[in-house]
């Protein structure tokens, strides 16, 4: 999506808002349309489960059709929306987790050698070896094994297109932090889909 | 004088490159080391790669049947608000 079509759908945003909180039913079920499918991809992504991932959906529009009043105009209707959902899914995630650990906030190991292991080229076109199907299966496999400290940070950027800004303001985090937890989540990424997409017969391909 | 990025630089910069930063010198630092040397092409050119795919796949596209229990709970949610204020 191009920048300006982004700030027309942004404006649109704030009159169905409006027509919304005036009683105008048909608004909000624009609004619900409009972002279901982001708000679900979200969930799911974060929860790793069907079953949760339908219930942070729901919630998520829920509590933004209560709260609607509340919603201060300049933020954007999505930026709020997903500060709702992203909320809802970590606390299912903790609820899933029998250790009760998940923090955003957990001491990350800064270790620079661990971060690049594999150096293999990759086929021009990687994606095209597989089948949507198993496509998303490998990639969906991939995002599973981050922690969760990573894994949210790249959601919001790399697959929801947020800003850094944006990022490190939703998880309550500093912009070097947000910086260095994508890049580590870009570079894990990188590594488990090395073993799916590298060249046929780079095995043994290393300069060193 | 051309300063040099040693691999731990580059790392440290390849974020922001592939976020297209507009820092021109950062850019081209990059870029004058990823030429020369190997490894941190590949690992530039993997994790480039790693980006586009995701970004060309919906990863969890969203059923028929959950989309439609959503529209259900919406509609019972604002018929119950509409009731209590006539």
């Amino acid at each position: 999506m191009t920048p300006s079509t982004l700030s027309a759908e942004l404006n649109g945003d704030a009159a169905l808002v409006a027509r919304a909180r005036q009683g105008d039913s048909t608004a909000f079920e624009q609004l619900v349309q409009k972002y279901e499918r982001r708000i679900f991809r979200l969930a799911k992504n974060i929860t790793n489960n069907d079953e949760d991932a339908e219930d942070v959906l729901q919630e998520t529009f829920l509590k933004a059709y209560s709260h609607l009043d509340g919603f201060q105009g300049n933020s954007k209707f999505y930026t709020w929306l997903v500060r709702i959902a992203v909320n809802e899914a970590l606390m299912k995630l903790r609820k899933r987790r029998s250790d009760k650990t998940v923090s955003l906030d957990e001491e990350v190991d800064t270790g620079e050698e661990t971060m690049v292991r594999e150096i293999a080229v990759w086929e021009e076109n990687p994606e095209q070896k597989y089948s949507q199907e198993e496509i998303r299966a490998i990639l969906h496999e991939a995002i599973a094994s981050l922690r969760p400290a990573f894994r949210t940070v790249f959601i919001l950027r790399d697959i929801e297109d947020l800003s850094t800004e944006e990022t490190a303001n939703l998880l309550e985090l500093s912009i070097p932090a947000v910086k260095s937890r994508l890049l580590r989540a870009r570079l894990q990424l990188r590594e488990r889909l090395t073993r799916f997409f590298k060249r046929k017969g780079d095995d043994i391909f290393a300069y060193l | 004088m051309t300063s040099l990025l040693t691999c731990k630089d580059f790392l440290t910069a390849l974020n922001e490159y592939l976020d297209e930063t507009e820092d021109a010198e950062l850019r081209r630092e990059v870029e004058q080391h990823i030429n020369e040397c190997p490894n941190c092409w590949v690992v530039f050119d993997t994790t480039k790669k790693t980006l586009k795919v995701f970004k060309g796949v919906d990863l969890h596209p969203l059923p028929d049947d959950v989309h439609r229990r959503l529209m259900a709970r919406i509609h019972e949610r604002i018929g119950k608000s509409h009731q209590a204020q006539p």
